[in-house]
């Protein structure tokens, strides 16, 4: 037995067993295991000849592809851990993030780095991969110095930093370290019996939680990740295809294409006979359209999975395995072994009988280490568990309201503040309001609400006139993603108030989910 | 209806011309959210339900084959 306390040793031993096992495949392209242990320790090289310190962020600006994941194993080979960017994000939104964790380098491309050559900060060192010669020094050289980099690394030290929403306009950066990993991983293979054979539809940006653990699962377990080009996220019909043709066996999506491809019947045409094991997680997939996979697929595992990226991934699972009815809303199940769920009340006390409604809280090895360069932020969620007056000891709150049904399995219920999960992204409406009347101006006086049924973003703004679409949807995108972009816009003379004076967000929330 | 099409195309992404003749899809000019807003306005505007088959890049690239597309439909 040897010690456990960095990812990149899974890694090592998994290159060792399937040298030539296939491990990423890349539209027309694929790389095999050896190959990328090349390519990874030839970026963790030139990352040591920059002179980059251990234990610091290094920012990934590419396309899912062959070469985001050996920049991603290469960061970690070095001792450092790796911050994925969204080369889909306006500038000025990575600038923010970058302000904030001011990563030692960014590994990008000389084509992708120059829609954020402006705002990159002097001190970022940039590493272009076609720029690289490859002349490096053989593997088993510089094998020896990287080891000597992590051999400072211990199992809490940061593998990863993945950004969130956050209402005032920055996103929040959640350090996930080495060990919160090994746990979900420790818990996916015990729980599901995974072998070396499994063959993931990787659909997640390398912006996701997912991904790092598609990643992970490469590294421990020899899984072949298959990208699925983000370009076809809209067509479906292209997905099914491809997980055909590599005979995909396990997925790990967000119900929003899920309920697309179940909208548009095509699991008729699709039979994915490979297929075997289905998570979900990131939002309520809604039961009508999960039986329609469940009846399609009737061999598949299917599980529900539920968590925020503060705790690694996730920490309540529901495997499906009896029939449930349209109307019934799906079980966010059991704790994952090693995590323990606190349902607590307004006055912190814990809540045990079905029904009865309190913040979910979790405790366990899966925490993450805080949110970067944010003490304030992280000591609003990270707190000392209020039932252990004993020592100290932390929780992470996540401001989901949950209760336990008569079955004792946690029921998802709703959310205590104004977050909403849109399309598998982790969406704070606050921000959204933020950036529209406080950076743009654009409007005096507003409030986001979100239609749960249409799945909308919907902005109610007061205006003597009316303020065309497409402007609001040009300057807001050159700010905030895509997919934070409202799509409906209802102006009115005066918004509706409260008795406290202040704008009725709860009157418009009903008003557009009636 | 190609007024209508490209009234449609200019709300989703009004920084783009899309009266040339490159693909939408390739030159990146529509990309996955906005198809998704892109085939939930042709339903309502055309009121038909496209087939989750034909939603493939083929039938998005231009203004000419999202019209065929509504041909194939019986929208004229």
């Amino acid at each position: 037995m040897y010690m456990r306390i960095h990812l990149i040793q899974l890694f090592e031993e998994t290159v060792s067993k399937y040298p030539q096992k296939i491990a990423v495949i890349d539209k027309d392209r694929s790389a095999n295991f050896s190959d990328l242990r090349q390519k990874a320790m030839q970026t963790a090289a030139t990352i040591a000849l920059k002179n980059i310190p251990q234990n610091k962020p290094v920012g990934v600006f590419l396309d899912k592809s062959v070469e985001s994941v050996y920049s991603d194993l290469g960061i970690l080979y070095a001792g450092d851990f790796y911050m994925n960017l969204d080369i889909k994000t306006p500038a000025e939104r990575i600038k923010n993030i970058l302000q904030l964790v001011e990563p030692a380098a960014i590994i990008s491309t000389s084509t992708q780095i120059k829609s954020i050559a402006a705002i990159i900060p002097e001190s970022v060192k940039l590493i272009l991969l076609d720029e690289l010669d490859n002349d490096h020094e053989p593997v088993s050289a510089i094998s020896e110095m990287l080891s000597e980099r992590r051999a400072s690394v211990i199992d809490t030290d940061p593998s990863c930093i993945i950004n969130t929403s956050g209402s005032t306009g920055t996103p929040k950066g959640v350090v996930l370290n080495h060990k919160s990993f090994f746990d979900f991983l420790d818990w996916s293979i015990e729980t599901f019996h995974f072998s070396d054979d499994l063959v993931m539809g990787s659909l997640s940006p390398i912006v996701f939680d997912i991904y790092s653990f598609e990643l992970c699962m490469l590294m421990a377990k020899a899984s072949t990740l298959v990208v699925l080009p983000a370009h076809l996220a809209a067509f479906p019909a292209k997905i099914l295809e491809v997980l055909e043709k590599h005979q995909v066996n396990f997925l790990f999506w967000v119900p929003t294409i899920m309920v697309n491809i179940a909208n548009m019947d095509l699991l008729s045409a699709f039979k994915l006979e490979s297929l075997k094991t289905v998570w979900f997680a990131g939002e309520v997939f809604p039961t009508k359209q999960y039986n329609y996979w469940h009846h399609h697929l009737p061999k598949v595992t299917f599980a529900n999975l539920y968590g925020p990226i503060e705790i690694t991934l996730d920490c309540t699972y529901y495997i499906i395995n009896k029939e449930i009815a349209d109307s019934e809303p799906l079980p966010i199940g059991y704790p994952c072994r090693n995590t323990d769920i606190l349902i607590l009340d307004d006055e912190d006390k814990a809540v045990s009988e079905p029904g009865m409604e309190g913040e979910l809280c979790v405790r366990g090895t899966s925490l993450a280490m805080g949110y970067y360069n944010n003490p304030e932020k992280t000591a609003a969620a990270f707190v000392q568990n209020p039932l252990n007056k004993a020592y100290p000891e932390l929780i992470y709150r996540t401001g989901d309201i949950v209760c336990y049904n008569d079955e004792g399995l946690i029921m998802f219920k709703g959310r205590k503040d104004n977050i909403v999960k849109h399309m598998g992204y982790r969406t704070d409406l606050g921000e959204i309001e933020h950036v529209i009347i406080n950076t743009l101006k654009l409007v005096k006086n507003g409030c986001i609400v979100y239609n749960q049924t249409e799945k909308q973003i919907t902005l109610f703004y007061e205006a003597p006139e009316e303020i065309p679409v497409p402007l609001f949807r040009t300057e807001i995108g050159k700010v905030l993603p895509k997919y934070m972009i409202p799509m409906v816009y209802h102006r009115l003379e005066q918004l509706q108030r409260n008795t406290n004076g202040k704008i009725d967000r709860l009157f418009y929330k009903k008003e557009v989910n009636k | 209806m190609r007024e209508k099409i490209l009234e449609i195309l200019s709300t989703i992404r009004p920084e783009y011309d899309f009266s040339g003749d490159e693909d939408f899809i390739e030159a990146g000019m529509l990309d996955s959210y906005d198809i998704v807003t892109l085939v939930t306005n042709m339903e309502i505007t055309f009121n038909f339900r496209i087939d989750g088959t034909d939603v493939v890049p083929e039938n998005f690239g231009s203004v000419d084959s999202m019209i065929a597309l509504l041909g194939k439909y019986g929208v004229h």
